[in-house]
């Protein structure tokens, strides 16, 4: 019964990170809209455009191999269970064991590493520019995650997410420089590998200063359905791995009885709705950067998660 | 069963044979299909040997003594459960290029060039595995070093083969006179050759310091470390591919396995600056090796850059597994050793199966320059399958072996701020993240050399009649694929086939990882750090399932192919695409400090129909700040030295006369 009972709510997680990804971005949209004087879409038009982009009829260029049809799958796959791995509402689900923190990161790894070669599938230059950005922007993000990882498996002493929260919801976690220095990290790793304002516009689609959009522009139809799908699962992921370190209030400890976990849902809600606020205000308050600026803006977040995966070398109690 | 190292050696002398045999037939039509069918077999049965010897009795040795070699010393042979794990590295590696070889050797323009040496090269490391004696040890190196020269030199018409060829000599030579003094210091005082010996006699901090110098040079030299690596992007691709895959899936290993008898083993207690060394020269060479493979176009090169990326990785793991052992932390030097041991076997597995693919594509196509590839994946759908594979291995990307190791690794890297020096607090976090950057740029570099290689279009002719190769090279890639994937799912067995080897060396072994539910790897507490690449794999395998059942069911299935879309133009032909160059582009001007890299953009005036060019200039730093001065000094030493050939009778006289006054006057003054 137990057993079942596990089952259950770990499903409950995976369901509930798929039908809330949408929504949040566009609950991102809509305020970004709001704050700018304009209307904006509707929230549910991420909804609206996943069924439309489903119903529309693949075009495929010429080439486009095996890869490229296969790719979206694989890169929805991917996203889809780290994200399903990091707790949202309850800890200690039955597969948290499954992977770890640095696994989760390498799963985001092989997600991205499908999309990149996706983008250079069909042989247009739109393509390889995406992905000669997208790899440069990841070589520079990726070890400031790793790093922040280290900084976060230093002072909870796990590498687990599940420890992690446990550990950052006890009053032993108090406030810590290096904590401070990884969160920064953290929210502009976040921000890079979104591919949001200042580092890429997920608005924009005919500019050459894009990433993303310029590795799925050969993309349509239900293909581009499950990429778009992918980025929303993989914002709504960056968001419960920041709200679920640094604001683990509400997260339910397994066996906790059921109306707890309405607690704990209600308040990842509160949480999504926080962040989701927070990056609109961010991304309406500040301009796109020149590509060969983003190395400058992560090599912030990799300085400060050295700096403050250092200081947990020399003094445990940083 | 107890493994005999008698066996072992009827094994070495059954490929010995075949190389002589080899000789003698290498110009018959057959012969290359009979001596890769040999070495094939022999190598399969010694890899099957040494497999069951390590899952069943590994903790069990056996020596042999030969009355070969130098007087009253003889050739002694040893078997443990270190050299058990390399004899499977080096015979996995054989078996997998000996199968390769029967289908590629066929369109080998100079079989007779290469049969011959192929068993011997395969011979001579099977031979330093099992020696127990310094000389021994050095003369099987020394076999092993001149058998792959050999192979380097097949196709010595080619000017670059022959520059290759040239510096791997120089380098061979040097790497191993370090050994020769390596093991001189160590057998010092007492005189016997012996490991036996050797390990009783217990070295000053002194000698002990010398030696791991040594070491880090004469291995180091072989495995590639920074800045001794010079030769090994020159020589790796110049050999035929199967070689290839031997000398840097293979050979290399042996160069750690070297490294690690004689600093784990024969040196005794290791002190904590000996980590802090090898972390350095790990670490420099991970980051400096991917970044050479990334700006590389030539396939084969990027791949024998790669492999001096791995060295470093292995690298950094050994040099942890040193700093904890010196500070009696048993269970942390067994995670790191495992760690570097996991990864010399994942390591054999990628990359022969890379230059496997590699070694096709040139068959294919005639190129290993990636510029004049692209689309293969639509000629070669099989290789580029395979190479998928192991790009996304290499890549170190979950769930495949690849991540496993380097996640050890990282689990090692997390159990260091108990280590009290603080040369070490501060230095591991550092390397913890140069690991962490050279897996992120792996994974770019391997973006690259799948995507320009196979995906695109094609951006020569040569791609355009590209067959895939035969069903023998295949089999063999396929075999290493499924390898990387099954010891990415299943890395409990591999920990724990490890076991034995971690307990000889540091006295310790990780917790027995088969037991665990779920085959979970868990390396000290669940609630620490657990993986389960089984349940990660069957994760995205069935939600992508899901996923692509779901579509299909619900969603619209029509297609419809067109024309991709050119911003308007109507086509702009393949060379529009992106190339190896253009693609390494962004970071190579990120990390543009690392080979003092410049672009120039010749632009030419409004109107003008001349090209516009861009020339990249790259420097290797190593080459040009150690190499050069070195052989600047030689020269000029020899300039000057040159002028006493053309003295006269008197001042021959007179000089001799002052050198024996002045060894004199030295003697006298010595203390």
């Amino acid at each position: 019964m137990a057993m079942i009972t596990e089952f259950a709510v770990q499903g409950a997680q995976m369901m509930l990170v798929l039908l809330l990804a949408p929504l949040l971005t566009g609950f991102v949209r809509k305020t970004k809209a709001r704050l700018l004087q304009r209307r904006g879409p509707s929230l549910l038009q991420p909804y609206r455009d996943l069924l439309r982009l489903m119903r529309k009829e693949v075009v495929l260029a010429d080439n486009a191999s095996w890869l490229f049809r296969v790719s979206p799958y694989l890169i929805f796959a991917a996203t889809w269970v780290a994200a399903a791995l990091i707790p949202t509402f309850a800890t200690g689900l039955t597969f948290s064991w499954t992977a770890d923190l640095i696994a989760i990161v390498a799963l985001l790894g092989s997600a991205r590493f499908f999309l990149a070669l996706a983008g250079m599938d069909v042989g247009t230059s739109f393509g390889g520019i995406g992905s000669s950005r997208e790899v440069m922007i990841a070589s520079l993000a990726e070890p400031a995650m790793l790093l922040i990882v280290f900084s976060l498996a230093l002072v909870a002493g796990a590498t687990q997410l599940s420890t992690i929260a446990a550990f950052m919801n006890s009053p032993q976690a108090g406030l810590r420089v290096s904590l401070g220095m990884s969160l920064i990290a953290l929210v502009i790793v976040a921000i890079a590998e979104n591919g949001r304002i200042p580092v890429d516009n997920p608005a924009t689609h005919l500019e050459l200063t894009m990433v993303h959009e310029a590795m799925i522009l050969e993309y349509s139809g239900r293909h581009l359905a499950m990429i778009e799908f992918a980025t929303f699962l993989k914002l709504l992921l960056y968001m419960s791995l920041i709200s679920c370190v640094f604001m683990p209030w509400g997260l339910v400890a397994p066996g906790s009885p059921p109306a707890l976990y309405l607690v704990g849902a209600l308040a990842y809600l509160g949480k999504l709705t926080l962040g989701g606020f927070l990056l609109a205000v961010f991304e309406t308050a500040i301009a796109k950067m020149r590509v060969f600026r983003v190395p400058d803006f992560l090599g912030v977040a990799l300085m400060l998660a050295l700096l403050g995966t250092l200081l947990l070398f020399v003094s445990r109690s940083l | 069963m107890n493994l005999d190292v008698a066996v072992l050696l009827c094994g070495v002398a059954a490929l010995l044979g075949t190389s002589v045999l080899a000789i003698a037939v290498s110009r018959h039509r057959s012969a290359t299909r009979l001596v890769y069918s040999a070495t094939l077999g022999i190598s399969a049965v010694l890899l099957a040997l040494a497999v069951g010897h390590l899952a069943t009795d590994a903790t069990a040795t056996s020596t042999v003594a030969l009355p070969l070699g130098l007087p009253w010393i003889g050739a002694r042979f040893h078997l443990d459960a270190l050299a058990t794990f390399f004899l499977v590295v080096v015979n996995l590696g054989g078996a997998a290029s000996s199968l390769y070889g029967l289908g590629y050797g066929l369109h080998e323009s100079a079989p007779h060039r290469v049969l011959p040496f192929f068993p011997a090269f395969l011979a001579g490391m099977n031979l330093v595995l099992l020696a127990d004696d310094a000389f021994t040890f050095l003369l099987s190196w020394e076999f092993m070093s001149l058998a792959s020269w050999l192979l380097v030199m097949a196709h010595h018409r080619d000017q670059d083969n022959r520059r290759a060829g040239y510096i791997y000599l120089v380098m061979a030579s040097f790497g191993t006179f370090a050994l020769l003094l390596a093991f001189g210091l160590l057998s010092g005082s007492s005189g016997d050759y012996t490991f036996e010996a050797i390990r009783a006699g217990g070295p000053t901090p002194l000698v002990a310091a010398a030696v791991l110098g040594l070491m880090l040079l004469g291995a180091g030299s072989k495995a590639g470390l920074v800045p001794l690596h010079v030769w090994l992007p020159l020589a790796h691709p110049a050999a035929p591919s199967h070689v290839s895959a031997l000398m840097s899936g293979v050979m290399t290993k042996v160069a750690v396995y070297g490294f690690i008898r004689v600093v784990f083993d024969l040196l005794g207690p290791p002190s904590w600056w000996s980590g802090v060394v090898v972390l350095f020269f790990g670490g420099l060479t991970a980051v400096l090796g991917i970044l050479h493979a990334l700006m590389e176009k030539d396939l084969k090169r990027l791949l024998a850059y790669s492999t001096i990326e791995n060295i470093g990785i292995i690298f950094v793991s050994l040099g942890l597994a040193l700093a904890f052992g010196a500070n009696a932390m048993g269970w942390a030097a067994a995670l790191a050793l495992t760690a570097a041991l996991f990864h010399v076997l994942n390591h054999a597995f990628f990359k022969s199966l890379l230059f496997f693919g590699a070694g096709a594509v040139l068959t294919a196509t005639g190129e290993r320059d990636m510029e004049k590839l692209g689309g293969l994946i639509h000629r070669m759908p099989l290789t580029s399958f395979v190479f998928l594979v192991g790009c996304v291995a290499i890549s170190a990307l979950p769930p495949f072996n690849g991540f496993v190791s380097e996640w050890l690794a990282f689990q090692a890297v997390l159990q260091s701020p108990d280590l009290p020096q603080w040369a070490l607090k501060v230095m591991v976090p550092a390397v913890g993240g140069l690991l962490a950057l050279s897996a992120a740029l792996a994974a770019a570099c391997f973006v690259k050399a799948f995507g320009i290689t196979f995906l695109g279009r094609p951006r020569s002719a040569a791609v355009e009649r590209a067959q895939e190769v035969d069903r023998c090279s295949l089999a063999a890639m396929f075999i290493l694929a499924s390898l990387c994937l099954l010891a990415g799912i299943l890395p409990g067995v591999v920990i724990d086939g490890l076991a034995p080897v971690t307990l000889s060396l540091v006295g310790t072994r990780m917790p027995p990882q088969m037991t665990q539910p779920w085959l979970s790897i868990v390396p000290i507490a669940e609630s620490r750090s657990s993986y389960n690449g089984l349940l990660v794999f069957l994760f995205i395998a069935v939600s992508a399932s899901l996923a692509a059942y779901a579509i299909h069911r619900f969603a619209s299935r029509a297609l419809r192919r067109g024309p991709a879309w050119g911003c308007g133009f109507q086509d702009i032909g393949p060379s529009g695409q992106y190339t190896a160059v253009s693609f390494a582009q962004p970071l190579r001007r990120v990390f543009a400090f690392a080979f003092r890299a410049s672009e120039e953009v010749d632009m030419p005036a409004p109107g003008s129909t001349v090209p516009a060019r861009l020339t990249v200039t790259m420097h290797d730093l190593a080459w040009e700040w150690l190499y050069v001065p070195i052989t600047d000094a030689v020269d000029y030493a020899i300039e000057r030295l040159n002028y006493l050939q053309f003295l006269t009778i008197r001042s021959y006289l007179s000089l001799v006369f002052v050198y024996l006054v002045a060894l004199l006057l030295a003697l006298t003054l010595w203390p």
